[in-house]
């Protein structure tokens, strides 16, 4: 061979390298040996030493109730008031860590509910209890705090807004897919599937993701296509791209939709889903009408929530710590109505004890 | 088997690699020579050890009988026979037996004088199962990421591994090795069906010439490559086919652990216009 062409090809070598991940891989077994069901990945994501620490050593749970030494507490009322400011003080550094308490209380008259931000944080306390008591198929007993979604950010970073119908150019439609984004894994598929069964509430807002069709031909009871496979594969690389893992974490691709081949975390998968559409439609879609213009969606809807609000591509978000343990208010207690479109309660006196700041 | 009467003056002695003239000899057509010996042992035990463990496991179905890997926590260490011993001592001798088949073609090439194109040629193809259960498990860190020999189980192995990395039609070197297989079968059925068509004439023609193959050839697309080109074209081609394959499994994992579609994000990612 001519030098000039060994030489040439020496030097588009490590071009070729240049697209590859050369870190260090972690390799799991997701299923009995020699089925190839593995997940072979670079490590990312919040470790559970990131994960902050309580503001200052748990309190007792004895005393006067929140409820009745402060006015206009709704949600955390049942709680003890050094439990209270506790959880107070710890949520302030979760979601408004550079605001401080002033991001959703007047300082005037903590007791206030002008701030709209305040109607939220009550609604997502309500909700934040909602999901440690009645999702526990979901979260286990490890559960949530603001922190697993909102990370030191008054809005989690990982959220997302209905999508509006793009006027065709002169290129044509692209019908809502081929479009490369993270959650259709870089692929051709649909990229809002996310809205499409995400959405929460009964179709057509939320379908169902499974699409097996029962008979071989078509008939008036079978209208399944496989053009609607399409979006259901979105949605399960939106959930790969969000767990940080592949098909076989759940799945036997000898059959997708047989339960006795699945692997236990597809279980946990199908209540997170529920859960997701539960949070977005109970806790979120309602509050629309509470936020400001820029804290809303193109289509006027608020930032929802998906699979990667908490996994943040970690098969547990945060690594599995329980972070919820040190946070007790945020799990035990009534969860109460949802009070946030009532009128606004402006009580005129100010509250004895203000909360702390940091 | 009766040998062509003509077969026998290149039945020469010499050549051997190793043995000298111990293994030197024919039973009937086939040559033996040490590494036949080695073949035929190593095979036999191979083949034998796989009904062994068949037998071990729950199944005589030929479709069901798998002898799978052992797990990852074995690492690259020596299993249990029931947990993957079998698979890593079949492994072994499956790799002795074609690396000995190689060799006793090399052999044979010695003998006559002749290249040694046919043994290179079954060395690619050694090559693309040495990558699948020797250098990507070790590159992975356990002898678990093997196939398993079984008809259904290596093809549900190649489905769950494909899904791995989402979509595997989007591996580059997955594009090239299958565009080298197709390429491969274009060209022998364009090479096979233009040989027939000179040298096959109805009966009462005479037999054509290969001026009249290449002729055809650039009548048709202005270039013929040639009796010897179209030789060299076609182990070119298929010699790819293999080497790609071993290429696209090689990097699933070692060099790459996401969608194949992401990977392609590089390109969307060039500076000129992002």
């Amino acid at each position: 061979m001519k030098p000039v062409i060994l030489i040439a090809m020496a030097a588009a070598l490590p071009l070729t390298l240049g697209a590859c991940e050369l870190d260090r891989k972690t390799s799991t077994q997701n299923g009995y040996r020699g089925t190839g069901m593995n997940t072979v990945i670079v490590k990312s994501g919040e470790a559970a030493e990131d994960v902050p620490a309580p503001p200052y050593e748990m309190p007792d749970t004895e005393g006067p109730r929140a409820g009745d030494a402060y006015e206009n507490v709704t949600v955390l009322s049942d709680v003890s008031v050094d439990q209270f400011n506790y959880t107070m003080a710890a949520l302030t550094e979760w979601v408004s860590p550079e605001e401080g308490c002033n991001y959703c209380h007047n300082p005037a008259n903590m007791a206030s509910d002008e701030v709209y931000t305040k109607i939220v944080a009550r609604r997502m306390l309500q909700m934040t209890r909602a999901i440690n008591q009645n999702w526990d198929n979901h979260v286990q007993q490890t559960g949530v705090t603001c922190w697993t979604c909102h990370r030191g950010k008054n809005v989690p970073d990982e959220h997302w807004t209905l999508p509006v119908d793009q006027t065709p150019g002169i290129v044509g439609n692209r019908n809502g897919q081929n479009r490369p984004v993270s959650n259709s894994a870089y692929s051709s598929l649909p990229t809002a599937a996310v809205a499409r069964y995400l959405l929460g509430g009964v179709p057509p807002d939320a379908q169902e993701i499974r699409v097996v069709s029962k008979t071989a031909h078509p008939s008036a009871a079978n209208t399944l296509s496989v053009m609607e496979s399409e979006p259901s594969y979105a949605i399960m690389m939106h959930v790969s791209q969000a767990l940080g893992v592949n098909c076989t974490y759940c799945h036997n691709s000898q059959s997708f939709q047989s339960w006795a081949a699945s692997n236990p975390p597809r279980e946990t998968a199908w209540y997170g889903v529920r859960m997701v559409r539960d949070i977005n439609l109970d806790y979120i879609t309602p509050l629309a009408p509470i936020f400001p213009k820029n804290r809303l969606g193109e289509a006027g809807d608020p930032f929802k929530v998906n699979c990667t609000t908490c996994h943040r591509a970690q098969n547990k978000p945060l690594g599995g710590f329980p972070m919820l343990q040190s946070y007790p208010a945020l799990r035990n207690g009534p969860i109460g109505e949802d009070m946030s479109l009532a009128p606004l309660v402006t009580p005129s006196a100010v509250p004895e004890v203000p909360v702390e700041e940091e | 088997m009766a040998l062509l009467s003509f077969e026998r003056k290149y039945r020469v002695r010499g050549g051997t690699l190793i043995g000298g003239d111990l293994f030197d000899f024919w039973v009937g057509p086939f040559y033996v020579g040490f590494f036949g010996v080695v073949t035929a042992i190593s095979a036999a035990l191979g083949t034998a050890l796989i009904f062994y463990a068949a037998s071990q496991g729950p199944t005589w179905n030929p479709w069901l009988i798998s002898i799978a890997p052992p797990d990852l926590s074995y690492g690259l260490s020596l299993a249990p026979l029931n947990e993957g011993g079998f698979w890593q001592i079949i492994t072994i001798c499956a790799l002795i037996a074609f690396t000995s088949w190689a060799l006793r073609e090399v052999e044979i090439c010695r003998k006559l004088g002749i290249g040694y194109h046919v043994p290179v040629a079954f060395g690619v193809a050694i090559f693309a199962y040495f990558s699948l259960v020797v250098i990507r498990p070790i590159l992975l860190g356990g002898w678990h990421f093997g196939f398993p020999y079984g008809i259904f189980s290596h093809l549900d192995w190649v489905s769950n591994t494909g899904y791995q990395y989402l979509h595997f039609h989007y591996n580059p070197a997955h594009m090239l090795a299958v565009s080298f297989f197709f390429t491969t079968t274009l060209a022998l059925a364009l090479h096979g069906s233009l040989v027939l068509s000179a040298v096959n004439p109805p009966k009462g023609e005479k037999v054509k010439t290969p001026e009249y193959e290449d002729t055809f050839f650039r009548d048709l697309i202005g270039y013929s490559v040639g009796t010897l080109g179209i030789h060299r074209l076609g182990l070119l081609l298929a010699l790819n086919a293999g080497f790609w394959s071993a290429v696209c499994i090689i990097i699933s994992g070692p060099l790459w652990t996401r969608g194949w579609p992401e990977w392609w994000t590089w390109w969307l990612d060039l500076p000129i216009w992002s």
